[in-house]
């Protein structure tokens, strides 16, 4: 008789063979169960694009963040975790909405977005220069100056630079509008070839 | 110095699988899955307020003793129909140890603190000095009830083994 088993070998059945597929469940239920007693402050899911994956993150008001895969997203959300909340959780029912509308955005079948949107992650001058890019038409661009003298204060064309580089809600709030005076693309904080195909996307509507 | 906050997702996705099983071992199957919710709804709540530099683990298994104990109250109010039990038990003798209602039932007929210093220190891997926390004795109290409760499962193990052979 083999009585030479561990102590773990012995109790290797708890570990279900189910146990996957139940923690699913699980979580799924932890997650309704948080948004039910107001507890979930941070709900994010990825969504893959012709971009790469982004992450889309919402609070009870609405979307705070979106970040392309080059921003990192496990440090983005743990950036959210500090500045917002620990209490984040993988939850895509809060951002349903929000990915059909992206998934419509890059289809063709949609020029604009109209969920809410929260802004707690941009202050100052970075949130003035936010509310004139929602101003720039889809299919339109504006020059970094442009910009600068719109948010009032048109010195202040390297500031809408830095704005648009920590722009927390990219593609909704279309910083890849904004181009160099001398025609070409700029920088962009998912990397210029996202740029690119954003552009291009806007221009064979 | 500056502790980084952890994402709860975090929390849920490293000690989620450790705190099924010891709601497993402590409760059976068929109640774990209300403690876990519990357990992490609990813990969710309050885990902004939580010091930096504590044992999640620990913690947790904490928090999932005291749902544990309002299970076994709860279940005490509405007790499983007698009639259903014995059933069961002549099934769960017929399966090979290595199955988990075979665990379950001879886990379910050791005292709560084997059972429960099993899951804290055998399942979760806490060591003794927390365990004997949770479970409110001391270490050496706590060292014992584990081992006493191996010594148990080990003899349920060979008599079901031996059943087995016989039945062949």
């Amino acid at each position: 008789m083999n009585t030479n088993l561990s102590d773990s070998e012995l109790l290797g059945a708890v570990t279900a063979t189910d146990e996957t597929r139940t923690l699913e469940r699980l979580h799924a239920d932890l997650s309704a169960r948080a948004q039910d007693d107001g507890i979930l402050d941070v709900a994010y899911r990825t969504i893959d694009t012709p971009v790469g994956t982004l992450l889309l993150a919402a609070t009870v008001e609405g979307l705070v963040r979106v970040a392309y895969a080059i921003e990192d997203h496990d440090k983005v959300l743990t950036l959210l975790a500090e500045r917002i909340s620990p209490r984040v959780l993988e939850a895509p029912g809060r951002l349903d909405l929000v990915a059909r509308e992206i998934d419509d955005y890059f289809g063709h079948r949609r020029d604009g977005f109209d969920v809410p949107l929260d802004f707690r992650l941009s202050r100052g001058f970075r949130r003035q220069v936010l509310d004139q890019l929602r101003e720039i038409r889809y299919g339109d661009t504006a020059s970094y100056g442009a910009i600068a003298a719109a948010a009032g204060n048109p010195k202040a064309v390297r500031a809408v630079g830095t704005a648009c580089a920590t722009n927390p809600l990219p593609v909704v709030v279309p910083c890849h509008r904004v181009v160099r005076s001398d025609g070409s693309a700029g920088g962009y904080v998912g990397g210029p070839q996202a740029k690119q195909t954003l552009l291009t996307l806007e221009s064979s509507h | 110095m500056t502790v980084t906050v952890r994402p709860f997702e975090d929390v849920v996705r490293v000690h989620g699988p450790t705190v099924l099983r010891v709601c497993r071992a402590v409760l059976g199957p068929a109640a774990a899955d209300d403690a876990w919710s519990e357990t992490f709804l609990s813990a969710m709540r309050a885990y902004p307020a939580l010091p930096a530099g504590s044992n999640i683990e620990a913690w947790l298994v904490t928090i999932a003793k005291r749902k544990a104990i309002d299970q076994h109250r709860a279940a005490a109010r509405n007790p499983t129909p007698v009639e259903v039990l014995p059933e069961r038990e002549v099934e769960a003798a017929s399966r090979s140890w290595e199955d988990e209602d075979a665990l379950w039932s001879a886990l379910k007929s050791l005292p709560v603190k084997q059972r429960e210093a099993i899951a804290y220190h055998h399942i979760a891997g806490l060591p003794y000095k927390e365990v004997a926390l949770i479970l409110g004795n001391n270490e050496s109290a706590a060292r014992r009830a584990a081992a006493d409760g191996m010594k148990a499962l080990r003899a349920d193990r060979d008599l079901r083994t031996a059943y087995q052979t016989g039945a062949t």
